[in-house]
């Protein structure tokens, strides 16, 4: 079984396609996108995605745009930004909008997949936190 | 003339400001020189004449004073002889013991001027003679003097030499019907006296002449008596008691001032000569000083003008071409913001066909890690020429992405700033690292320190940027930052101050310049301190560094407090 389902979202095709190889090597289920728009729209379709990994500057719809967006719609969803930018303000912007972290293009693939398993880790906790609330529910309806 | 056009051009040739500095140098002089031309010209001219009146009048009055007392002298002395005449008969005067007598009366009363005393008959015979010669008997029957004496009942003749070969002149008084007269002569030479007191000056000579011109007494000096003076003067008919002044010029060159009044019913002239130069010498040494004063006073406006035109526009010249030197900068700031800007459009697009490259590598690196590959020969030369790619990759990462917040318009947008907050932010962004490399950091904060005028985010650049390098100062040794705010006067300062190895004196001058790094090839960009440098000066504060090697160093920001500080408080805790 894969450990996390992941969705990229970049404009660079070459990068995404590269990237979906390897960690399609690492053990990942890897969904892509190249734009703000398709992610949105294969989120709304795919209900499985754990993390997004995604690209900060994008024509179109840019990645805080698309972040705010991921989040309004599925809040569950972990996003790790990634920036070419070393702009400090856009990482805290996105991470104030939600976002698990940021990574700096190029990345290592390790840091990466590290995040990712963080990511997951992260929200695999939370849902299951929301499924110990809804036993709790259930059981305390039952009790009651 | 179009001022944009021309600043080039004026420093290019030196016309302009040779010509501006004629005009500003003609400007003054004609300002500063025509009312003192016009007043001293003007003043000049109203002193010239009223002197000269002045001394003439006071030369006529000198010389109708003089005709005045030879008239009277001549009169008196026709009177004593008249008076003899008419009170002592004819028998008495006959008398050469009386004649004696009279003679030495006269002499005792008036002094040598009488000489002697004769009777002439009608044949022009001397009768009776009593005086210092041996001309009794001596016929004057020739001499002109009797014939025109005889006509008349008194008769004073001209100087002449006479029988006795000395100049004299004869005095007669002839009664009614006689046929006799009686002579006396007049000494030349106590006549003279009378004269020759009226000389002025060095040149001033005052003498007679007859009608002719020829001289009745001596001249103070020899000069010859200009014959067409005495003919202007007696063709203007002067009045007996008017004193006509003439000026004529000398063969030589000189002017001569001659006043001239008639003597004896006009048979005489009284004539005053005197050098014009002489006459008015306190007028024209005057006027000598105040040509002298003004010259001095002009050279004095023309130098003065020549030299603070000179150096006025001296600073003129240094004013343009600082001008142009600051305008050959704001160029050169400007060509430097696009580079920047080109710079950071290059590192953005160099970037992602990087990313892929490094991440192509580590596709390859992957595949590599595969059953298939692990017999080939060449796997550990593979594995290092990926690793080598991701290497420099990763160094080509570090440098755009400082080549990007170089360049990167940061939010310049001012706000009210609480420099305390900012640092007490970043320090805690800085402290995990810090803690690694067994760095403390400490912070003194001064607690109610005023607000700033300052852009949050490009404070915080600067923060991170000093923290940065005190951290890696010390990355191996470890140490200590203080960080403290403090206020001085009108200004909030942030020192920075670390005990890492400190900065050699011949790194800290350029510090501050860009490019200029001490960190190994690929660790630094050298922009960081710049950056802060640029960031600080643009709020018009200071940032400068003191370090001691072996004990660390000081950066010091000083930044203005607002000079309004309005409605907004000056202290937030």
């Amino acid at each position: 079984m894969a450990i996390a389902v992941v969705m990229l979202v970049d404009d660079e095709v070459p990068f995404v396609e590269t990237m979906t190889k390897r960690l399609t090597k690492r053990n990942l289920t890897i969904l892509t996108a190249f734009s703000g728009a398709e992610a949105l729209e294969k989120l709304n379709r795919q209900r499985n995605v754990d993390v997004v990994v995604l690209d900060v500057k994008m024509p179109g719809m840019d990645g805080i745009e698309t972040l705010r967006e991921i989040k309004r719609a599925h809040p569950l969803v972990e996003v790790v930004m990634l920036t070419g930018h070393a702009t400090v303000e856009t990482a805290i912007e996105g991470m104030k909008l939600g976002a698990f972290d940021y990574l700096m293009k190029p990345c290592e693939v390790e840091q990466l997949m590290a995040k990712v398993e963080e990511a997951k880790r992260k929200k695999g906790a939370q849902e299951q936190k929301i499924l110990d609330a809804r036993l709790k529910e259930i059981i305390g309806r039952v009790g009651g | 003339m179009a001022p944009e056009v021309s600043t080039k051009n004026r420093l290019a040739n030196g016309g302009y400001y040779r010509s501006l500095t004629r005009n500003m140098i003609l400007t003054v002089i004609v300002i500063s020189l025509s009312p003192l031309i016009l007043l001293s010209s003007l003043i000049g001219y109203q002193f010239h004449t009223s002197y000269q009146n002045k001394v003439l009048d006071h030369l006529q009055e000198i010389v109708r004073k003089h005709k005045q007392n030879i008239d009277s002298f001549l009169n008196e002395r026709l009177a004593n002889v008249a008076m003899l005449v008419r009170v002592h008969s004819l028998k008495k005067l006959s008398s050469e013991a009386f004649l004696k007598e009279a003679l030495s009366l006269f002499r005792e009363e008036y002094g040598g001027v009488f000489v002697d005393l004769g009777l002439v008959d009608e044949r022009g015979v001397q009768v009776a003679y009593a005086g210092p010669f041996e001309l009794k008997r001596a016929n004057y029957a020739d001499s002109e003097w009797f014939k025109k004496a005889f006509q008349s009942p008194f008769y004073i003749s001209d100087v002449f030499m006479g029988l006795r070969g000395l100049p004299h002149f004869i005095i007669t008084v002839k009664p009614e019907g006689a046929r006799w007269l009686l002579r006396a002569s007049i000494d030349f030479v106590a006549f003279n006296s009378l004269v020759e007191a009226t000389q002025l000056g060095k040149t001033g000579s005052a003498f007679i002449v007859n009608r002719n011109g020829d001289f009745q007494t001596r001249p103070r000096f020899a000069t010859a008596f200009p014959r067409e003076l005495l003919t202007g003067f007696l063709s203007k008919k002067t009045g007996t008691q008017e004193v006509a002044v003439f000026e004529n010029d000398d063969p030589s060159g000189r002017t001569f001032l001659s006043l001239m009044t008639p003597l004896k019913n006009g048979q005489w002239i009284l004539v005053y000569l005197q050098d014009k130069t002489d006459a008015f010498a306190d007028l024209y040494r005057a006027r000598r000083l105040g040509i002298i004063i003004f010259l001095l006073g002009g050279l004095g406006i023309v130098g003065t003008s020549v030299f603070l035109s000179r150096r006025m526009v001296q600073r003129i010249a240094r004013a343009d071409r600082e001008k142009e030197m600051m305008n050959e900068q704001v160029i050169e700031a400007g060509k430097l913001a696009s580079v920047g800007e080109l710079a950071a459009g290059i590192a953005h697009e160099i970037n992602n066909p990087m990313a892929i490259m490094v991440e192509e590598a580590g596709w390859i690196e992957d595949l590599l890690q595969e059953e298939e590959f692990k017999e080939g020969g060449n796997l550990d030369e593979f594995k290092r020429a990926v690793k080598q790619i991701k290497t420099q990759g990763k160094r080509c990462k570090e440098i755009t992405h400082k080549l990007l917040s170089f360049a990167r318009k940061t939010d310049p947008a001012i706000k009210v700033v609480q420099l305390n907050d900012l640092v007490e932010e970043i320090v805690a962004l800085c402290e995990q690292r810090a803690k690694y490399s067994s760095i403390h950091i400490n912070m003194n904060l001064m607690p109610s320190l005023p607000t700033i005028h300052a852009s949050p985010s490009e404070m915080q650049q600067v923060l991170l940027n000093l923290i940065n390098n005190a951290v890696d100062a010390m990355e191996k040794s470890g140490g200590s930052i203080d960080i403290t705010t403090r206020l001085d006067g009108s200004y909030v300062v942030l020192d920075v101050a670390d005990t890492g190895p400190g900065i050699p004196q011949a790194n800290l001058a350029r510090i501050f310049d860009p490019f200029f790094t001490t960190k190994a090839v690929g660790k630094g960009t050298g922009l960081g301190l710049s950056i802060c440098y640029g960031i600080i000066h643009k709020m018009g504060g200071e940032i400068s560094v003191n370090s001691a090697v072996g004990i660390g160093a000081v950066f010091h920001i000083r930044i203005p407090r607002p000079k309004i500080d309005g409605k907004k408080g000056t202290s937030r805790s």
